[in-house]
């Protein structure tokens, strides 16, 4: 009894602590519908600003505090900072083209922190006055945790308060809903934006510097609190503020339960609870979003104006010019292991792979209108399927090249009969949530996927083993692989899918089955990446549960935002820029992380549509015609 | 001079658009590629780094190896074997290096090592802990210098069977490295004391862990002992949590690798005193070979030793006597030398066994405790790495044949 009073009491700590990371990050998205990837950066940013200013001032009671609060306000300035200098100038850009600046911040802030603080963990010191433990039912609890557990509800209260009684809330929750009526009363919606921004990221900072006492400030604190935060907002319903409560409430209780409850035999079997911590905020997040599609509090995202970009004109089919224009790079390409050095040929083999990889996932977020966070799963399960069924199954390698793809398909279509159920920023994550899941299993299944070390030897036949050889192999499979989505975005199916996106009302009602086009959008997607992961799985040697974390699906998101989203060869030239820029950065500078940060930042701010979308725009192509009219109204569903 | 550093950095990336042609090769040098995750882990890998440039900057000093001198063409491998492996091949393809050094985590090592197997160049793998790499992966290209997480384990068992405890709970960060830790551990305490029981098993997420309710369930296991592998930011939330609910206070515990200085040190004033640990307590090693060691280091850098600046050394002094033992930069003939080579660490002699490429390096195995505010070993012997691995017989059925 006195256990589960503890472990329920853990579990309240933790939830406040997921609250006050995931708050912001919900707050800002509920009015900005920025999704900030930067949220966890600015986390950290807290943790490690408060370590800094507490040793400045002394552990003391206003040393300590004094060094809370000091940081989560540097953390804030920062953040009004950023939106004014960098997410100001890309509100009309397309859906989501914001997640692309934050991710460069990311890089930026992780190198800074690096620079500043060194590579060193830094254990800040206790709380005064909330040093020790108290003894509750005979158990020894921290009374800091106490404190945390207070502090949670209190920041609630406290966010309430000022969003539904003070005349600024009022403001925020009128842009929230239509932000060109607000500007229109006369209310300067920019600097409500700015606040916004500001006071999610003091809350960010907030979260950061009262874990001091508990966890070291760190370098990969930013992507794990970054992965709390979207799954708490999430669960929660994104822009709901009491639902992140609930939703950090019920994720805190029930990790707490696993580990209380450690392993348990059932009917013989051994269930260990205590492993399934590694992944199991995202099975919550998984079942919580297949039996209410808009999170537990959250509602359908109202239709907002005056945001997004302009609405594009009907896909055309290639032109002459274009298909000529094709067959020109094919050639170039094709001559490259000529002209080339053999280096060129290993890094144009990986460019090639993720060209692929990136058009397939442009295939569902262009067209399909379906944006995903977990598109590496499948990538990463066309690699794990061509590998095992040669080293398990012994199949020949080309065998399995093709049946890794296969794989890949049949996974998009279990997973994907539940994704396209859903919309906008919840389908992400529940794609998010199935990766995670996917990975997870990788992750642990030792005997049969090598577990966390992956797989070796998972080489080419010989008569591809040589680097052109699997150069001409790869060529062709991508060459193919662009052809055919190409073909299928300009068929009738094509056609269908952009209505259902665009205007799902009028779709449905001339008979379209919007879910089941999406459904085998969702398929020939997963299926294209699968042919990408088999082709890296065997240019590599081996693969790991690195080709399907989290990380490979930001970086397929980052090629396809940079080259431009609404356009077919965005995608490509996107995943060429982002390799080609990696790979050169980090050979010849130390803080290549930082500058590639700041290179996507600069492409950013010079190429709003993403590069071809921008080029594009800039040529006088048909984008430019948007009526004005139009603006904004763009792919909701009904 | 941080300002310049930058300038220059900036200003190579701008230059970055002449990567694709072949730099010049410097004449006559013998060079050598590394590889490592620097950007990811780079508490470890920073002393590491400036280990292997002391190395260097002394065997250059002293004329080179074979009449020529070394360059290291070191890379950053972002972490994931992907680009680990992409880096390799343009190492070996582009800047023609004659071997390849180096790595950090075991999914990389083991990819990097698969790479040499199938290109025929020669590995050695400095850090990548995973028993793995030499055992049931091992091939004819690869050698590793560090002791394996299995030999580390083995180190810890005898001082733990001495205390006769019955009931252990056993922590451990749930990737292979905490799993095969977990599994030796329980493998040979059940062998020098069959009445052992493990009453509890936590497995954490990496950098994840959820340390109160850990600290609590293991608390509410009564053991009598904990085995944990815990390292970095989970180790200082486990320690930190588990001194104020006092799970510490009557129950031995064994921790792998905290007595590293890189783990150890960010413990300070929280440091929990007589944890019995593997590490490296570079304040107290007499020996001539680390004095000598320590002080060029400190001349240079002036800054204490972590145990990745001693890898970083030993795996250069291992790279450089393998050449001279090889007598060429033929890749068998270099293989042919490390099989059985034996040279001079700071640790002491160690040498590359024949049987599975594994080195005989050994980790320092004693107590920790606090000195003015800092976590340090307080007791401690060297554990040599040839003592702390299973018979030959047992390798040999491990190891795929040649």
């Amino acid at each position: 009894m006195a256990s589960i009073v503890a472990q329920f009491l853990n579990g309240l700590a933790s939830a406040s602590t997921l609250f006050l990371i995931a708050v912001g990050l919900s707050l800002i998205f509920g009015v900005t519908r920025i999704v900030n990837f930067a949220h966890g950066s600015l986390y950290m940013l807290g943790l490690y600003a408060a370590y800094s200013l507490i040793d400045r001032f002394g552990p003391t009671p206003l040393g300590f505090w004094g060094g809370v609060i000091g940081a989560a306000l540097l953390v804030g300035a920062l953040g009004a900072l950023v939106e004014v200098a960098i997410l100001r100038r890309i509100y009309r850009a397309p859906e989501l083209f914001q997640l692309l600046a934050t991710f460069a911040l990311v890089l930026v802030i992780r190198d800074a922190v690096l620079w500043h603080w060194g590579p060193e963990d830094l254990l800040g010191p206790r709380a005064p006055g909330f040093a020790g433990s108290v003894a509750i039912l005979g158990k020894p609890f921290p009374e800091y945790d106490l404190l945390l557990i207070a502090v949670g509800p209190l920041v609630l209260v406290l966010l309430w308060l000022l969003l539904n009684r003070t005349r600024w809330g009022t403001l925020v929750r009128a842009a929230t809903q239509d932000r060109e009526m607000v500007g229109a009363l006369g209310v300067n919606e920019r600097w409500l934006f700015t606040g916004v921004f500001a006071l999610g990221a003091f809350l960010a900072g907030l979260g950061g510097a009262l874990q001091i006492p508990r966890e070291p400030a760190q370098l990969f604190l930013d992507l794990t609190a970054i992965s709390d935060a979207f799954v708490v907002v999430v669960v929660g319903g994104m822009g709901s503020i009491p639902g992140a409560f609930l939703a950090a409430l019920l994720i805190g209780e029930i990790k707490a339960l696993c580990i209380g409850l450690g392993t348990v035999t059932v009917g013989g079997v051994a269930i260990s609870f205590s492993k399934l911590t590694l992944v199991v905020e995202f099975i919550v997040m998984a079942i919580v979003l297949i039996v209410r599609p808009y999170g537990l509090l959250g509602k359908p995202l109202a239709m907002q104006r005056g945001a997004g970009a302009p609405v594009e004109l009907p896909a055309r089919p290639d032109g002459r010019a274009m298909a000529l224009a094709g067959l020109a790079v094919l050639a170039a390409l094709a001559a490259l292991p000529a002209a080339g050095t053999p280096y060129a040929v290993v890094l144009a083999i990986d460019i090639l792979v993720f060209a692929l990889f990136a058009a397939s996932l442009q295939f569902i977020m262009g067209p399909a209108g379906m944006v995903s966070f977990g598109h590496a799963a499948y990538f990463g399960l066309g690699a794990y399927g061509a590998a095992l069924l040669l080293k398990r199954a012994g199949l020949p390698m080309e065998a399995t090249l093709a049946l890794g793809p296969l794989v890949a398909a049949l996974g998009a279509a279990l997973f994907g009969a539940f994704v396209v159920r859903l919309s906008g920023v919840y389908l992400a994550m529940l794609t998010l949530a199935f990766a995670q899941i996917v990975w997870s299993i990788a992750f642990q299944w030792d005997a049969f996927t090598g577990g966390s070390n992956g797989l070796v030897g998972v080489w080419p036949s010989g008569w591809l083993s040589g680097k052109t050889a699997f150069y001409f192999l790869t060529l062709a499979c991508v060459a193919a692989g662009v052809f055919l989505l190409r073909r299928i975005h300009f068929s009738p199916y094509g056609y269908a899918l952009r209505a259902g996106r665009d205007s799902p009302l009028r779709a449905d009602a001339i008979g379209l089955d919007i879910g089941r086009l999406q459904w085998v959008a969702f398929v020939i997607a997963g299926a294209f990446a699968g042919v990408a992961g088999a082709l890296a799985g065997y240019s590599k040697g081996s693969i790991s549960p690195e080709v399907m974390a989290v990380s490979r699906s930001v970086d397929g998101l980052v090629m396809v935002l940079l080259g431009g989203v609404q356009t077919l060869s965005g995608p490509l030239v996107g995943a060429a820029a982002f390799t080609w820029l990696q790979d050169t950065i980090a050979r010849n500078t130390e803080y290549w992380r930082a500058i590639l940060g700041a290179t996507i930042l600069f492409i950013v701010l010079a190429f709003p549509q993403g590069i071809v979308g921008q080029l594009a725009a800039w040529l006088g192509s048909r984008d430019r015609g948007a009526p004005e009219g139009m603006v904004g109204w763009r792919r909701r569903r009904a | 001079m941080k300002a310049r550093r930058h300038f220059l950095a900036i200003a190579a990336a701008l230059a970055a658009a002449a990567a694709f042609a072949a730099p010049a090769a410097a004449q006559g040098t013998i060079k050598i590629g590394e590889l490592n995750s620097y950007k990811n882990f780079p508490a470890f890998l920073e002393p590491y780094k400036k280990g292997w440039e002391l190395a260097l900057e002394q065997v250059n000093a002293a004329g080179g190896v074979l009449g020529r001198k070394i360059e290291v063409v070191s890379r950053d491998d972002n972490g994931t074997p992907g680009d680990a492996v992409r880096v390799a091949e343009e190492l070996v393809s582009r800047e023609g290096v004659a071997f390849l050094m180096g790595t950090f985590p075991s999914n990389v090592g083991l990819a990097v090592a698969d790479f040499a197997k199938q290109k025929k160049i020669l590995f050695i793998a400095a850090e990548p802990l995973t028993d793995k790499i030499v055992w049931e992966s091992g091939n004819r290209y690869t050698f590793r210098l560090r002791p394996s997480t299995y030999m580390q384990t083995a180190m810890l068992v005898p001082d733990a069977a001495k205390l006769k405890k019955k009931r252990w709970a056993i922590v451990y960060p749930n990737y292979e490295y905490g799993q095969s830790a977990t599994r030796a551990f329980k493998e040979l305490l059940k062998k020098a004391q069959p009445d052992a029981e493990f009453v509890t098993e936590q497995a954490v997420p990496l950098g994840k862990i959820d340390a109160g309710a850990v600290v609590q369930a293991i608390a509410d296991a009564k053991p009598d002992a904990i085995f944990s592998s815990l390292f970095g930011p989970d180790l200082a939330r486990f320690v930190r949590e588990g001194n104020t609910r006092g799970l510490f206070k009557d129950t031995p515990v064994f921790n792998l690798l905290a007595g590293e200085p890189e783990y150890l040190d960010p413990l300070k004033e929280e440091t929990p005193e007589g944890w019995y640990v593997t590490g490296y307590p570079w304040y107290g090693i007499d020996t001539a070979a680390h004095k000598r060691f320590l002080d060029a280091y400190q001349k240079k850098y002036n800054d204490y030793p972590r145990l990745g600046s001693v890898v970083g050394y030993a795996t250069m002094m291992t790279a450089v006597e393998a050449l001279r033992k090889a007598g060429s930069t033929d890749t068998e003939k270099l293989v042919a030398a490390m099989k059985g080579l034996t040279l001079d660490t700071p640790l002491g002699p160690i040498t590359y066994r024949a049987l599975d490429h594994q080195s005989t390096m050994g980790a320092y195995v004693g107590r920790i405790g606090k000195k003015d505010g800092k976590g340090v070993m307080t007791t401690y012997t060297y554990a040599d790495g040839a003592r702390y691995l299973p018979p030959d017989d047992e390798v040999k059925k491990l190891r795929p044949a040649e």
